[in-house]
């Protein structure tokens, strides 16, 4: 039992147990949050929820992620918040939903934009899963990045330019993307222990995806 | 409405302010990226952006 690389083995064999246990929490997690943000969704949708409550529900996720979460996150409370955040973003996602449904090819944007997110996610997903990289060394350039777009989009409200809200949706996808293989490489290398943050942050890739890929094909179908 | 422009905006804000701690820890602690590293990112985005254009050439069909 002394034998040091016996130890070293138990170690490294512990490691990719817990790993493994991260990954398989949060994955369960994650998928029982995205349908029920989605039955939040359609609820909002049959409810005809307006930008306003939609904006409040933000404002709220928001305050949720960046003051309760953080201080949750350790203890059960913490699946009961992420439950919480995920619902509030679905259910502000009904005047998005609503304003494509009316559209001609809305309902095709809107399971066609489903379906290519599914896909973006499982093969990123995969692909970092498979390929076991260290995706750490994109942290800088993806928050930059992030930062780049928030600015972008803050002036997109204010100057009214189709193309460049065209643009930001294309940089949405890009980032966000770069923020799977990134957030699901940290699990693997085990720079996130916690599956309620590591579920937190792959939702909020997986939400934006989905909106930005929305727009995108919304536009190209002339919506 | 002027006032949506303003609360939308002011989210965005809010965003960057949450945001912005994390930006700053990731511009200086980000590790270097190795050789090959860059090529292992850019493969699946470069699928990525052909996989939305053809989406999006469907849907404008």
């Amino acid at each position: 039992m002394n034998d040091p690389r016996l130890q070293m083995g138990s170690v490294s064999q512990a490691s990719v147990l817990a790993t493994n246990k991260v990954l398989r929490n949060t994955y369960a997690l994650l998928s029982v949050t995205l349908i029920f943000s989605a039955l939040m969704a359609a609820l909002s949708t049959v409810l005809h929820v307006g930008h306003g409550t939609s904006l409040i529900c933000s404002f709220a996720a928001l305050a949720l992620i960046w003051f309760v979460l953080p201080r949750t996150a350790e203890s059960a409370a913490g699946i009961a918040v992420v439950f919480a955040f995920t619902g509030l973003l679905g259910f502000g996602l009904g005047p998005v939903l609503n304003f494509y449904l009316n559209m001609t090819h809305g309902a095709q944007a809107i399971a066609t934009s489903l379906g290519g997110t599914a896909v973006v996610f499982i093969g990123l997903s995969g692909y970092a899963l498979t390929t076991q990289r260290d995706f750490s060394f994109l942290g800088g350039f993806l928050f930059a990045g992030l930062m780049v777009v928030l600015l972008a989009a803050l002036a997109g409200i204010f100057l009214n330019m189709p193309g460049l809200w065209l643009a930001i949706n294309a940089a949405v996808i890009l980032i966000f993307s770069g923020f799977i293989l990134f957030d699901t490489s940290r699990i693997i290398h085990g720079g996130v222990t916690n599956y309620i943050i590591a579920t937190t942050s792959i939702y909020l890739s997986i939400y934006n995806i989905f909106i930005s890929l929305l727009h995108l094909l919304g536009a190209a179908g002339n919506d | 409405m002027d006032w949506m422009k303003f609360a939308y905006a002011a989210l965005i804000v809010a965003l960057l302010i949450f945001i912005f701690p994390a930006a700053k820890y990731w511009l200086k602690n980000s590790p270097k990226a190795e050789r090959g590293d860059w090529q292992a990112f850019l493969l699946p985005i470069s699928l990525v952006i052909l996989f939305v254009v053809g989406l999006m050439w469907i849907v404008g069909q």
